[in-house]
């Protein structure tokens, strides 16, 4: 059993990029579940995606302490998703912060990098990629789930090449360079 | 081979698998999708045979699905649990009429509630209304028991409830769709007014047979295949829905052994099993979600029969009496109930987080509309009822614009109430186009034939919003995309007899604020139908930008909107244009005029 949780926020692409790596599992004939917990918002709200693999996976969504991988789009939401990691488990973080709207109103303070500095203090294994560089490069922040998708690649057992098999029948052709340049870019983090 | 399949998807291929041949139901998360799936398949071609449609409410689905029902077709009824409130009426009554063709009722509930005014629990309602209920653990277990609803519908005459929740409803599982299971050809409406037309005389008659009938599906559900017992010791575990689900891998991690039963109907309960279950046992925990449906039920059967058997739970207060289960929550739970040693506790990350309440979108006319009408009321004491859907976030700050919220079409007769009680305060409701059609028009005769004093507003963005774009009355679109009769708010509400009728784009705040003064000064019952789309169904206006030179920083932006788009910049604002969706009402509001139309439209 494999449990991976995808933590962003509206609008960032986390239920594509769990449906992604259920169509990589289910390739190769493994059972994937995938189940979502979406705020009331339509955009700017938490969107947490939990992908399972594997037999014996009865919940839909991963029990807390259990999660092997987490995929965090933005760096407080991987912070807030922590107690599902695994002791031994890594989390894939982008450390670009989204700032919440709330922020505007309230003088809010949340910066990414004291999430980040947060991890390293817990001394939780992580992947830091530098979402802001890829989404400069690439020109749209539109593909960096899939940029992170390559950084985690390795860590979910999931080889580039059924990612990108799954990304070239699934997504529209338009989208198709720009994609699978991202998951070339986030591979380039993998350890 | 193999699909990925949402749960709700899932019923609603199942439902076509087991010969349905009528659906109808109003949307409501998280059952909407269910329908959904079968008008795509219709759109597409992919299915013949079948009707869907989107009734206007659910006591409406109901009825039309009784109708189909009586005439030999397979119906499937789809709302969420609130939803199944406004149908109760023809439900109670529709168990002592019965009906031919299997009637399956699927009613989503919600623990949390995630998306949802109360947790009120659809098993409670079978036993309420004597119809059984089918209760699913996993979508692939859905997949297959909603054709043994069919079946036992057909088999006792009666509607059943099929009720998923949440996690069931929204996980997605990958599954072998089936071939269709032979499928019978409906009779046809055959008249017989002593079966059809409901009397006392009849109802004494029927209700003594559905209680005869009931007491032997407690025997006969006993052997359903999905009503099971697993597992070996002095104690034991009996858990119905998701819960089972939670149930089974809290004890693994833990390393747990005990019996288990699993619960499919808990009504009527299956009461063989349910002893079987017991025998021997010392001590039993339930865990379910919602009412302590199947505590309840065990209790009674161990005073039935004198067992000396502890039955612990909700009632005990063993297991949380509101909100959802969970695994985690399950392992420290039944590691207490079995003796093992309590699991480490996992602790929240210390430290300061984002909030991310949710709030109306960037670009979002219903913020103009409210906008409009609190500058309009300034100074002036007034009240502002609101309704269900994406416009109950009005209520967050800083529009602060919704007083009240109690459930659909309420917001109309609220205010009439308030107004009752406070005559020197202008009572607004504010009620979204698919609301007005759902139960709003009621409200609004209530509202002319005692002549009230109050304003209407009807904030029509043309789509059912908050459950994710279903077509309505006022679209002119059907529930497969067909041109549809469109019916005319404004000519409903003059129909009804509301004499003042206002039209405004609430996204031309000046016009709009003098319109909702003339409503507000207009005598008895006024309405004001501001009409702008959706911005998820539309192409975005050109968007705006701030001019760095103009802008002053006094943050009035900010403050008056708590518009998305809107960030902080430095010691100015600035305009996210990913999230801008060109509005423009930011511009109104800026007193110094930075706030301008950009050139170009960099999101079309």
């Amino acid at each position: 059993m494999l449990n991976i949780l995808l933590a962003g926020v509206g609008g960032q692409g986390t239920v594509l990029a769990s449906k992604i790596i259920a169509a990589c599992v289910m390739k190769r004939g493994e059972n994937a579940h995938t189940a979502e917990t979406i705020g009331m918002a339509q955009r700017g709200g938490c969107v947490v995606s939990h992908v399972r693999i594997g037999e014996n996976a009865y919940s839909p969504l991963i029990p807390k302490g259990q999660a092997d991988v987490i995929i965090g789009f933005e760096p407080g939401e991987a912070v807030r998703a922590l107690p599902y990691l695994k002791s031994s488990g890594t989390v894939i973080v982008s450390t670009m912060a989204v700032t919440p709207a709330t922020d505007s109103l309230s003088d809010g303070t949340y910066n990414g990098k004291d999430m980040i500095d947060f991890l390293k203090k817990k001394n939780i294994k992580y992947i830091a990629v530098d979402g802001e560089e890829i989404v400069n490069r690439l020109g749209s922040s539109k593909s960096l789930n899939i940029a992170l998708l390559g950084a985690g690649a390795k860590e979910m057992g999931i080889s580039l090449e059924d990612i990108e098999d799954v990304i070239r029948t699934s997504l529209k052709p338009q989208f198709l360079e720009g994609n699978l340049a991202a998951l070339k870019a986030g591979a380039l983090y993998a350890k | 081979m193999k699909q990925l399949l949402m749960g709700n998807e899932i019923m609603a291929l199942g439902a076509l698998r087991a010969g349905v041949g009528l659906v109808c139901g109003y949307p409501g998360t998280p059952s909407t999708e269910v329908l959904e799936t079968i008008a795509k398949k219709k759109s597409k071609g992919e299915i013949q045979n079948v009707y869907v449609e989107w009734s206007v409410n659910e006591k409406s689905a109901m009825e039309v699905a009784a109708g189909a029902a009586y005439s030999g077709v397979r119906c499937l009824v789809t709302m969420k649990q609130v939803g199944l409130n406004v149908a109760s009426d023809p439900l109670m009554s529709l168990e002592y009429v019965g009906i031919k063709g299997g009637m399956v009722i699927l009613v989503a509930d919600d623990p949390g509630p995630i998306s949802s005014q109360t947790e009120q629990d659809t098993r409670k309602f079978g036993e309420f209304s004597k119809v059984p209920v089918f209760d699913p653990s996993s979508p692939e277990e859905a997949y297959l028991m909603i054709a043994d609803a069919f079946e036992l519908s057909e088999g006792t005459g009666s509607p059943v409830f099929f009720r998923p929740t949440t996690r069931i409803c929204h996980a997605t599982a990958s599954i072998e769709l089936l071939p269709d299971l032979p499928k019978k050809k409906p009779q046809g409406f055959i008249k017989d007014s002593s079966r059809w037309v409901i009397f006392p005389r009849t109802s004494f008659l029927n209700h003594k047979k559905i209680e005869e009938r009931n007491e032997k599906l407690r025997t006969e559900l006993s052997s359903y295949k999905y009503n099971e017992i697993t597992g070996t010791g002095k104690k034991g575990i009996a858990a119905g829905g998701v819960s089972v689900a939670y149930a089974k891998e809290a004890l693994n991690i833990i390393g747990g052994e005990c019996r288990m039963f699993k619960v499919a109907t808990p009504f009527p309960f299956p009461e063989k099993k349910a002893l079987e279950f017991l025998d021997g046992l010392d001590e039993v925990l339930c865990y379910e979600e919602l009412d302590p449906v199947i505590e309840k039920e065990l209790t009674y059967i161990c005073g039935k029969y004198n067992l000396n058997i502890k039955i612990k739970g909700k009632l005990s207060g063993d297991t949380p009496n509101a909100g959802e289960n969970s695994v985690e929550a399950a392992e420290e739970i039944f590691a207490k109930f079995l003796g093992l040693p309590t699991p480490e506790k996992i602790e929240q990350p210390d430290i300061p987080l984002p909030v991310r309440p949710p709030t109306l979108c960037a670009g979002c006319p219903h913020r103009a509309s409210f906008y409009a009408v609190k500058l309009a009321m300034k100074g002036r004491k007034a009240v502002f009822a609101g309704d269900i859907g994406c416009y109950t976030l009005g209520n967050a700050m800083p529009l602060d614009m919704t007083d009240t919220c109690l459930c659909m079409g309420a917001g109309i007769t609220i205010a009439q109430g308030i107004n009752r009680a406070e005559p020197d305060t202008v009572c607004f409701s504010f009620t979204g186009d698919s609301t007005f059609f759902h139960t709003g028009l009621a409200g609004i005769a209530n509202a002319v034939y005692n002549d009230a004093h109050m304003v209407a507003v009807i904030l029509d963005n043309s789509t059912t919003a908050m459950t994710g774009h279903q077509p309505n009355p006022g679209t002119g679109k059907s529930a497969i995309g067909e041109v549809a009769e469109k019916i005319d708010i404004e000519g409903v509400l003059h129909a009804l007899g509301v004499k003042s009728i206002y039209t405004a784009d609430p996204l031309k705040l000046p016009e709009a604020v003098e319109t909702v003064k003339k409503a507000a000064d207009a005598r008895g019952v006024s309405a004001i139908i501001f009409r702008s789309p959706c911005i998820a169904i539309v192409n975005p206006l050109p968007l705006l930008t701030v001019n760095k030179e103009k802008c002053v920083g006094c943050k009035k932006c900010i403050k008056e909107l708590g518009c998305p788009a809107i960030v902080k910049d430095g010691k100015k604002v600035k305009i996210d244009s990913t999230l801008c969706y060109g509005c423009g009402l930011c511009a109104y509001v800026c007193p110094t005029n930075a706030i301008n139309v950009k050139e170009e439209n960099q999101n079309a």
